[in-house]
């Protein structure tokens, strides 16, 4: 912890000793509030940005490399292995991962381990295999080793239903200091706010870090709905076989053959 | 066209959904039944949870068993003082059914008790469905009567005391029985998603000799307000009815009912027996084999029931 505040302390003293020598970001997003209507059938966001030289800024010769982490809403989230009891699949086994992002992508120039050393992988929390995945463990909460079997399915999983991503070429340089990257929102990417970290790196250090948020609502219908079914459980019940009484009667009446 | 499902957070295809809503709205006009053992499995199958799809179908079995009870209503086909007794034990065991529901929602077991259920029932069911109306066809086609199931033969049942005469239907029997059979349909149906139809009509035929004319609108009835009592508690305890799924289903299911019990009156009543008892044991088949089968992905992830 005092190491912590130590290292916060000598940063902002760099930050003002040279405020003109270091690189700024300055990002865009092409949409800060996406809806999800009945049509929804998952989006594209882009994301632009620049990295903002001055005079004094040095040449960096191996040029620069971004990693965009987007992190979902997050969410308590249950993992369950199966197991054969007496000739039958059930679920036996369980670990509850605790406030977990619902999406996650990791989007780069170039892969990531080429781009930093893996002890700055690990403190930044850079990769998927890197992201912190708190387990409750009989109480206790706590990450567990990468390649724990619970952890390791359930990043798979995420990865197979498009919520989890890493692309290492998804971001691309248009010039040495202007890059764009699309986010990828698949269909089911749960409502929320949604936090977009770009960090900037050069010979293995980060330079500067930037972070915005979009937000991904329903509207219309599906807002009505969703948010009625939650927030007046009874009422939307009560509404429903209503609806249903009147279809059927509807029905009797519309086919009526006397 | 893509349509987003509110509840189930997921786009399906609208004229998917109207397809399957038509079909097994056909089937269930054909044979006179809710149809909800085939539209929950169905929806499971194409990605909705096992939870939504239970919830949201009570509401579509509500309305087409409005439909249902409507028509036999008019030809008064229906023993009221039977429904309401039978829908004093469906309610409770809708409640108990539901509470069931959430908990093993919580501890993670719904999906298997479902498939077991779903296998266990209708693997019954449909057996003797088929072993049944294949005697029938048998006997029928060595030119024997069909067998006379009403007759003054007493069981156990009708030993037990708090007898009641339930006009309608001619009969005098205790409400012990009838309770317990309302219960038990109220209670799976809760569960498995299904009005139970399928179970209340010869159980209703067997155990309580009601005639026959007189068993599908009183099943109708209770399967009616179970399913609407299940829908409202669904929709208060667990928000898991989808409005936007169920709509869809409704309109499919109500037309094709139509279509579907036309075409039944031209088929024979035991060939009927034995196709249906086909469909269910088929249905039965398909989860044993999700169920014994070593599933492709042994993990699972679901969000767990926390702060939201």
């Amino acid at each position: 912890m005092r190491r912590l505040r130590y290292t916060a302390v000598l940063a902002l003293v760099l930050a003002m000793v040279r405020p003109a020598a270091a690189e700024r970001l300055v990002t865009s997003l092409s949409n800060y509030r996406v809806s999800i209507g009945s049509t929804f059938a998952g989006a594209d966001l882009v994301l632009f940005g620049t990295v903002d030289r001055d005079a004094g800024t040095v040449a960096r010769r191996g040029g620069y490399d971004i990693v965009v982490t987007v992190t979902g809403p997050r969410q308590p989230m249950v993992t369950w292995r199966k197991e054969r009891v007496l000739g039958v699949w059930v679920n036996a086994e369980s670990r509850t991962f605790v406030d977990v992002p619902t999406y996650l992508a990791v989007l780069a120039n170039r892969p990531i381990d080429r781009i930093v050393g893996p002890e700055l992988r690990r403190r930044l929390q850079l990769g998927l295999d890197n992201i912190l995945l708190p387990q409750d463990i009989a109480g206790d909460v706590a990450d567990v080793v990468r390649d724990d079997p619970f952890r390791m399915a359930f990043v798979r999983l995420r990865v197979e239903h498009g919520l989890y991503l890493e692309r290492n070429n998804a971001l691309t340089f248009l010039t040495p200091t202007l890059f764009r990257t699309p986010i990828p929102l698949p269909a089911d990417a749960p409502i929320g706010s949604y936090a977009v970290d770009v960090k900037l790196f050069a010979d293995g250090a980060m330079l500067a870090r930037e972070s915005s948020a979009f937000e991904l609502y329903k509207v219309g219908i599906e807002q009505v709905v969703a948010s009625a079914a939650r927030n007046h459980g009874l009422l939307y019940g009560l509404s429903a076989t209503a609806f249903a009484l009147m279809v059927g009667w509807l029905a009797t009446v519309v086919f009526r053959r006397d | 066209m893509q349509i987003y499902l509110p509840i189930a957070e997921l786009p399906v295809n609208m004229f998917l959904i109207l397809v399957m809503g038509l079909a097994v709205g056909f089937i269930s006009g054909m044979f006179g039944i809710g149809g909800g053992f085939l539209m929950t499995p169905l929806l499971i199958f194409i990605g909705i949870s096992p939870a939504v799809a239970v919830a949201t179908v009570t509401t579509h079995i509500a309305a087409s068993s409005f439909t249902g009870a409507i028509t036999y209503w008019r030809r008064r086909a229906l023993d009221p003082a039977l429904a309401l007794m039978l829908l004093t034990g469906g309610l409770l065991g809708t409640t108990a059914g539901v509470w069931l529901f959430s908990f093993l929602r919580a501890v993670g077991q719904l999906d298997l008790t479902i498939g077991l259920s779903y296998l266990i029932l209708l693997g019954t069911v449909g057996s003797l469905m088929v072993v049944e109306s294949v005697r029938a066809i048998i006997r029928a086609r060595q030119g024997k009567p069909a067998e006379i199931r009403r007759g003054g033969s007493h069981t156990w049942i009708h030993g037990l005391p708090l007898k009641l005469r339930f006009k309608q239907s001619k009969i005098y029997v205790s409400t012990i029985p009838v309770w317990g059979i309302g219960f038990v349909i109220g209670f799976i149906g809760a569960i498995m998603g299904i009005g139970g139809g399928f179970l209340l009509v010869p159980m209703l035929i067997y155990l309580l000799r009601v005639p026959t004319n007189i068993v599908i609108g009183t099943s109708m009835v209770l399967t009616l307000i179970t399913m609407a009592f299940a829908t409202i508690m669904h929709a208060a305890t667990n928000h898991l009815v989808d409005l936007v799924l169920a709509m869809i289903l409704m309109v499919g299911g109500v037309t094709g009912a139509q279509f579907g019990s036309r075409a039944g009156q031209r088929i024979r009543s035991e060939q009927l027996r034995l196709l249906l008892g086909l469909l269910v044991l088929a249905v039965g088949l398909r989860f044993a084999f999700g169920l014994v089968l070593q599933p492709e992905e042994l993990y699972t992830v679901r969000a767990a029931e926390g702060p939201l």
